[in-house]
C-alpha cells in the first residue's frame, strides 16, 4: 500500500488523511500529485467518476478539508438552475476566508457575469497565489442546463485567468458528457467499487466505543455475508449495521454468551438479518418501526409492510372500466368480436397462432386503445345497461390521474383519445374478484 | 332568493320557505362536518403523534455512535385516503388546520398541477412557508419586505436561513408570548403532497434528494397523500431515493363506512324534518357506489334534494320542527289550503272519512287546519317510532346468514320505504331464519334492542321495553331449567348404554319419531313468541311512508329530477336534441312521427340525421346532395326541375354552416385520408 508522500504538506497531516480515507490511498496520492503545491497551477479540470457510494464526495471533501485548501463545494441537484448554481459558487467564494463577513448577494445571470464577478471575488479574498478548487458534485445535472455551462466550467482557468481547478464528480462516464460541439478534455479519474474486503475494512473502522474492534468485525462479517449479495452500497450497509447491532449484542448484554462466542451469536442474528433484508432493506418497514420491533420482541408479522396494502377499493363502474381497459390493452383487436359478441362466427382452430399470442402479449406490454373500444367492451361486460353519463367519462379521467390508466399520444380531444392500461395482471385479478 | 320567488309565483311563503331551507341546510352541514371531524380524529391523532415522535428523535440523540452510523432519513407519513379524490381536499384542509393548531405553524400543501418542475415546487413551497410565518407575527412589517426580497432566490439554503431566523426569533420572545408554548421549540416543517400519484418522478426525486442533504439543519416531515395503494411509492421512487425516507403508513377510514355513518346520523334520525323517499335515496347511493365513492358528492346531492324540495313543493313551509309547523299552519292562506286538499295522500284520507267530515274538510279552512295539525303530529310520532324499530330490526337482520334484508341499515331502510316490508319474500326468509337462531345470539340481540329503544325518545316504547325485558328474564329462567333437564337426559343415556346395537337403533328411531311429534320445547316456544312479537312490531311501525297522510310535505320523492342533475348524460342529451328537435323546441311543426327527416327541422338536425346513415368517412358531395334533396322537398315538386343538377348557393351555404357546427360539436373532423371527405368521430360508424 503506497504511503502518501508529498513535499508540500507536513507528514502528520498526510498520515491523518490516510487514516481517514481507507482503501482510497492510490486515488488520493494521484490527486495530490496533480494538485501540486498550493501556489502551483493545477490541471484546469478533473473529472472523477465511479459507482454510487464509491467515496467520491467523501474523499474530495476530506482531502480539501484536512489539507485546508481553499475550495467551493456545490451539489448540482440542489442548485437546479444555472443561475442558482453560479450564485451559490460566488457566495461560497466570498465566504472562503473567514475574516470577511458574508457579502450581500449579487445577481448573476450569465456565465459572462460569473467570470467577471469570480475574478473580483478571487482578488478580494486574496486567493491569487493559491489554487482554488471548485467541486461540482452530481455533475450530470450540468448537461441539463444551458449548453455553454459545461464547456465553460471545463476551461474556467483559462477564462478567468486565475489559479482555479474545477473538479466534476459524477456517477456516469465522461463519454456521456462530451458535448457534440467539442470541448476541453478534462483529466478523468476512476474510483472503482469497493470490494468486499474494502467494505469490511471501512465498516469495521467505525466500531462503537463500548465494544472491542474484533467483536464488531465479526458482526460485520456476518452482516456482509447476508447482505453483500443484494447491496454493495456502503451507506446502506452502514445504516443496516447500526440498526441491527443492538440485536447482535443482546446475548452478550444478557450474559448468555461472551464476546468470543461467535457461533452462538451467529445463530442468534442470522434469521433476524434475513428478516431485515426482506423488510427494512426494501423499506417495507421503516427503520424506527424496526427498532421498536426489536425492543418489543414482537413478531414482524403483525406489522404489515407497505406492499401488504396493495388492495385498492374502487367504485363499481371504475372496476369494470379498469377491467375493460385491461382487456383492451392485452387483447388484439380482431379477437374482440369473438369474445364480446353473443353471436360470433365459428371459432377457427388456429392453435399455433394462439400459442404464439399467449406467450407474447403479456411480455409486449399494454397496447394503446381508443376510447370507443373501451366503452364498447365496457358495455358488453357489464350485465345491465350502462348509460354513457358524464360520471362514466369523469371516472375514466380520474383513473388516469390515479395512474391506473395512462393517456397515450397527443392531447387533441377531437382526435379520439387513446389510453393504455398500466396495472398488472395480479392487480386486475384482485379487482375482478 | 329571487330565483325562489320567481319560480313559485302561485303561492306565497316563498320567502319563508327559502329561510327554512337555508336554516335546514346549515344544520345539516354543521352536523356532517362534525361527523367528519369525529371520524378523522383518530387518523389525525395518529399523525400528530407520529410527527411528535419523528421530531423527538430529531432532537434527542440516543448515542453518538448510532447517530453517526445511521443515515439520516426524512420522516415520511404515507396517508392512504382511498380513491375518492374529491373528498381529499377537505381532509387535507382540516389536517393542515389541526397541524397548525397543535404541532407547527409551518405547513405547506403542494399539489401536482402546481409543480411541473422542481423550480416551481420550490417556489410554491417557499411562498407558502414564508407567508405563513408572516401570518403568525403579522405585526412586523419589516419581515414582510425581507420575505418578498428573499423569494427571488428560491433554494434550500434560503429556506434554511429563513427557518433559522424564524426559530431564533421565537426563541428570544418565548417568555412574553404564550403562542410558542403550543408549538415546540423548533417546530418541524411539514410538507404535504396532496396527490402523490400525479407528481412526476423527477420532481419528487430531486426534492427528496435535496432535502435529505439538509435534514440536519431543517426538521422536515413529508406527508404523501396516496389515493391508490402505498405500492405507488416504490413504483415512483427508485431504491436509492426511497432509502432516504422513513415511511410510516396511515390509513384513513374507508369511504363506505364514512357514508354509513353519515346516513345513520343525518337521514335516519328525527332531527331533520326533511326525509328522502326510497327512490331518491337509491339514486344517491347508486351514484356513490357505482361512480365516485365521494361522500362530499353525496352530501351535495342531499343539498340539492333540500333545495329542490323547498323550491318545488309549496307546502314545504310545513317541513320544519313540529312546534314551528303548528304555528305556521294557523297562518296558512287559502291558496295553501287548496294545495293541501290537492295532495293525493290527503285525498285518500278524506275519502275514508264520513261524508259530513268530508264536506267540512273540503270547505272550511279552519277545520282543515286543525286536522292537518293532528295529522302532522301523527306523522311525527310515526317517525319517532319508525327509526328505533328499524334499528331493532337491523340488529336481527345484520347477523343472519346471507343477509336476506341487506347487510347495511340503509338497504333495510330502502326496503321498508319501498312497500310493506312484511309482504316481501325476503322478509319471509328472514322470519324463518330468525326462528332458527340459537339462544345466546337471541339474548344479545334482544339486549341490544332494549338499549336502542331505551335511548330513543319515543313515548310508546315503555311497553315494548317491558315486554322485551320479560322475554329476557324468561330466557334466564329457561337456562336454569335447562341445567336441571340436562341431568335427567344424561341418566337416560346411561340406560341406553347397556342395550346392544339393535336396541340402540330401535330407540333412536323411536326418539326420532317422538321428536317429530313431540311438542316444542320451552325454548322453541319462547323463540317463536319473540319472533312473532318482532313481527308485530314491524307491522305496526314500519309502514312505508307513502301510506301516511301528508307524507308529501316532508318526503322528497322526485328522483328523476335528481338523476338528471347528478348523473347527466351529455351524449344522450345531444343526440335527442339533434335527432328529435321537438323535445327541446316544442314547435308543432317539428312533431315527427318516426324515421323520416322533416325539412322544417333546423339545418344542423338534418345534417346530423343524414350523417348517422354514413360510415366512417363521409363524402361531402353526397352529403350535400342528400341535404339539398331533403330541404328542397318542401319547396315542392314545382321547383325541382330548375335545381336538379345545380345546388342553390343558399342551400350550399346553409349546408356548410351546419357541417361546421357539427365539427364544432365534435361529431366530425376533416380527414386527410381522402379528399372531400370528413371522418366521423362518434361511435356507431362501422
Amino acid at each position: 500500500m503506497p504511503n502518501l508522500e508529498h513535499p508540500a504538506y507536513p507528514a502528520a497531516t498526510l498520515l491523518h488523511l490516510e487514516s481517514l480515507v481507507p482503501c482510497r490511498e492510490s486515488q488520493v496520492s494521484m490527486l495530490l500529485s496533480i494538485f501540486g503545491e498550493r501556489q502551483q497551477f493545477s490541471f484546469p479540470s478533473i473529472f472523477i467518476y465511479g459507482h454510487t457510494s464509491s467515496g467520491k464526495t467523501y474523499v474530495m471533501q476530506t482531502l480539501l478539508n484536512t489539507l485546508q485548501l481553499p475550495h467551493v463545494f456545490v451539489n448540482c441537484v440542489e442548485y437546479f438552475t444555472s443561475r442558482l448554481l453560479l450564485e451559490e459558487i460566488l457566495i461560497q467564494v466570498q465566504n472562503c476566508s473567514s475574516e470577511t463577513k458574508p457579502a450581500s448577494h449579487v445577481p448573476c445571470d450569465t456565465f459572462n457575469d460569473f467570470v467577471r464577478l469570480f475574478k473580483q471575488a478571487v482578488v478580494n479574498q486574496d486567493l491569487q497565489d493559491q489554487t482554488l478548487y471548485v467541486v461540482l458534485d452530481r455533475a450530470e445535472q450540468l448537461r441539463e442546463m444551458e449548453a455553454n455551462i459545461l464547456p465553460a466550467f471545463l476551461r474556467l482557468q483559462e477564462l478567468t485567468d486565475r489559479n482555479v481547478t474545477v473538479v466534476l464528480l459524477s456517477e456516469i462516464v465522461w463519454e456521456l458528457f462530451r458535448p457534440n460541439t467539442g470541448c476541453f478534455e478534462p483529466f478523468t479519474l476512476y474510483f472503482p467499487d469497493y470490494s468486499i474486503g474494502h467494505l469490511q475494512k471501512i465498516l469495521c473502522q467505525n466500531h462503537p466505543p463500548e465494544y472491542s474492534a474484533d467483536f464488531y468485525a465479526a458482526y460485520i462479517n456476518i452482516l456482509l455475508g447476508v447482505f453483500y449479495m443484494v447491496c454493495r452500497d456502503l451507506k446502506e450497509l452502514q445504516h443496516l449495521a447500526a440498526l441491527n447491532f443492538s440485536k447482535y449484542c443482546e446475548p452478550v448484554v444478557k450474559g448468555e454468551a461472551n464476546e468470543r462466542d461467535t457461533r452462538k451469536l451467529w445463530k442468534n442474528i442470522e434469521p433476524h438479518l434475513k428478516k431485515a433484508m426482506q423488510t427494512v432493506y426494501l423499506r417495507e418497514i421503516n427503520s424506527s418501526q424496526w427498532e421498536r420491533l426489536q425492543r418489543d420482541e414482537g413478531e414482524p408479522g403483525q406489522l404489515k409492510g407497505l406492499s401488504a396494502h396493495a388492495h385498492v377499493e374502487l367504485p363499481y363502474y371504475s372496476k369494470f372500466l379498469l377491467i375493460a381497459a385491461y382487456l383492451a390493452s392485452y387483447n388484439p383487436v380482431r379477437t374482440d368480436k369473438r369474445f364480446f359478441l353473443k353471436h360470433h362466427g365459428k371459432i377457427k382452430k388456429t392453435n399455433f397462432m394462439k400459442k404464439h399470442e399467449k406467450t407474447s402479449n403479456h411480455l409486449l406490454g399494454p397496447k394503446p386503445f381508443p376510447l370507443d373500444r373501451l366503452l364498447a367492451i365496457l358495455y358488453s361486460i357489464v350485465d345491465n345497461r350502462v348509460a354513457p353519463t358524464a360520471n362514466i367519462f369523469s371516472q375514466i379521467t380520474s383513473l388516469v390521474t390515479l395512474q391506473l390508466l395512462s393517456m397515450v399520444g397527443n392531447n387533441d380531444q377531437l382526435d379520439g383519445p387513446r389510453y393504455k392500461c398500466t396495472v398488472s395482471l395480479d392487480f386486475i385479478r384482485a379487482v375482478a374478484r | 332568493a329571487d330565483y325562489f320567488r320567481e319560480g313559485s309565483n302561485d303561492s306565497e311563503d316563498s320567502e319563508l320557505r327559502f329561510a327554512t331551507c337555508q336554516s335546514l341546510w346549515k344544520q345539516v352541514k354543521l352536523e356532517t362536518e362534525q361527523i367528519e371531524e369525529e371520524l378523522n380524529k383518530q387518523l389525525f391523532d395518529n399523525l400528530v403523534s407520529f410527527l411528535r415522535r419523528s421530531h423527538s428523535e430529531f432532537q434527542e440523540k440516543t448515542t453518538e455512535w448510532t447517530r453517526r452510523m445511521k443515515s439520516r432519513e426524512i420522516p415520511t407519513a404515507a396517508l392512504v385516503l382511498g380513491v375518492n379524490v374529491t373528498d381529499h381536499d377537505l381532509t387535507f384542509r382540516s389536517l393542515s388546520e389541526v397541524l397548525q393548531n397543535n404541532v407547527t405553524p409551518y405547513v405547506a400543501l403542494l399539489q401536482a398541477k402546481d409543480c411541473p418542475g422542481i423550480k416551481n415546487l420550490m417556489q410554491k413551497l417557499l411562498g407558502q412557508l414564508m407567508n405563513c410565518s408572516v401570518d403568525v407575527d403579522s405585526s412586523e412589517e419589516e419581515d414582510y419586505v425581507e420575505v418578498s426580497q428573499n423569494r427571488i432566490r428560491c433554494s434550500m439554503t434560503s429556506l434554511i436561513s429563513w427557518y433559522e431566523s424564524v426559530t431564533k426569533k421565537t426563541d428570544s420572545e418565548t417568555p412574553s408570548k404564550k403562542r410558542t408554548s403550543r408549538h415546540w421549540q423548533s417546530p418541524p416543517v411539514v410538507v404535504i403532497f396532496k396527490d402523490m400519484e400525479s407528481f412526476t418522478t423527477k420532481v419528487l426525486q430531486d426534492f427528496i434528494v435535496i432535502s435529505s442533504q439538509h435534514i440536519c439543519e431543517l426538521p422536515l416531515v413529508l406527508i404523501f397523500g396516496i389515493a391508490t395503494s402505498p405500492m405507488i411509492i416504490h413504483s415512483l421512487l427508485p431504491h436509492s431515493v426511497s432509502s432516504m425516507l422513513c415511511i410510516e403508513l396511515f390509513q384513513s377510514l374507508s369511504c363506505k363506512e364514512h357514508l354509513s355513518t353519515i346516513i345513520d346520523k343525518v337521514l335516519l334520525t328525527t332531527q331533520f324534518p326533511l326525509k328522502l323517499s326510497e327512490k331518491v335515496l337509491q339514486v344517491l347511493i347508486n351514484i356513490f357506489l357505482y361512480h365516485d365513492f365521494s361522500v362530499q358528492n353525496f352530501i351535495k346531492g342531499f343539498q340539492l334534494c333540500i333545495v329542490e324540495h323547498f323550491y318545488s313543493q309549496p307546502l314545504s313551509v310545513l317541513c320544519c320542527q313540529l312546534k314551528e309547523a303548528k304555528k305556521r299552519i294557523n297562518s296558512l292562506s287559502h291558496n295553501q289550503c287548496e294545495n293541501i286538499r290537492r295532495l293525493p295522500s290527503f285525498r285518500r284520507y278524506v275519502e275514508r272519512q264520513i261524508s259530513e267530515k268530508q264536506i267540512a274538510l273540503l270547505t272550511t279552512d279552519n277545520f282543515l287546519k286543525e286536522i292537518v295539525q293532528k295529522l302532522l303530529e301523527d306523522l311525527n310520532v310515526y317517525h319517532e317510532n319508525y327509526f328505533p324499530v328499524l334499528r331493532c330490526l337491523h340488529v336481527f337482520t345484520c347477523s343472519l346468514p346471507k343477509y336476506p334484508l341487506g347487510k347495511q341499515i340503509r338497504e333495510l331502510h330502502c326496503a321498508c320505504l319501498e312497500n310493506r316490508v312484511w309482504e316481501t319474500e325476503e322478509y319471509e326468509s328472514f322470519l324463518q331464519l330468525a326462528r332458527m337462531l340459537n339462544k345466546s345470539d337471541l339474548v344479545t340481540m334482544l339486549q341490544k334492542c332494549v338499549e336502542i329503544l331505551v335511548s330513543s325518545p319515543g313515548k310508546e316504547f315503555d311497553k315494548i321495553v317491558e315486554k322485551l325485558k320479560e322475554f329476557l328474564t324468561q330466557f334466564q329462567k329457561l337456562e336454569e331449567a335447562c341445567q336441571e333437564r340436562d341431568e335427567s337426559v344424561s341418566s337416560q343415556k346411561e340406560l341406553q348404554k347397556k342395550t346392544d346395537l339393535y336396541h340402540l337403533q330401535k330407540t333412536l328411531l323411536e326418539l326420532k319419531e317422538s321428536r317429530r311429534s313431540k311438542k316444542l320445547t320451552k325454548f322453541e316456544m319462547l323463540r317463536f313468541e319473540v319472533v312473532d312479537y318482532i313481527d308485530s312490531l314491524v307491522r305496526n311501525y314500519l309502514v312505508p311512508a307513502d301510506h301516511k297522510t301528508l307524507h308529501e310535505i316532508v318526503y322528497f320523492s322526485t328522483a328523476s329530477v335528481l338523476r338528471e342533475h347528478l348523473n347527466a348524460a351529455p351524449r344522450i342529451a345531444l343526440h335527442t336534441a339533434l335527432n328529435n328537435p321537438y323535445s327541446y323546441l316544442k314547435s308543432q311543426a317539428l312533431k315527427s312521427d318516426g324515421g323520416s327527416i322533416s325539412n322544417k327541422a333546423p339545418d344542423i338536425c338534418i345534417v346530423y340525421k343524414l350523417h348517422l346513415e354514413c360510415g366512417r368517412l363521409i363524402n361531402l358531395v353526397d352529403w350535400l346532395e342528400a341535404f339539398s334533396t331533403v330541404v328542397m322537398a318542401v319547396e315542392g315538386p314545382n321547383a325541382d326541375a330548375a335545381s336538379s343538377d345545380q345546388v342553390d348557393d343558399i342551400i350550399h351555404a346553409r349546408f356548410i354552416r351546419a357541417v361546421s357546427e357539427l365539427e364544432l360539436l365534435g361529431f366530425i373532423k376533416p380527414s386527410k385520408q381522402k379528399t372531400d371527405h370528413v371522418a366521423r368521430l362518434t361511435w356507431g360508424g362501422c
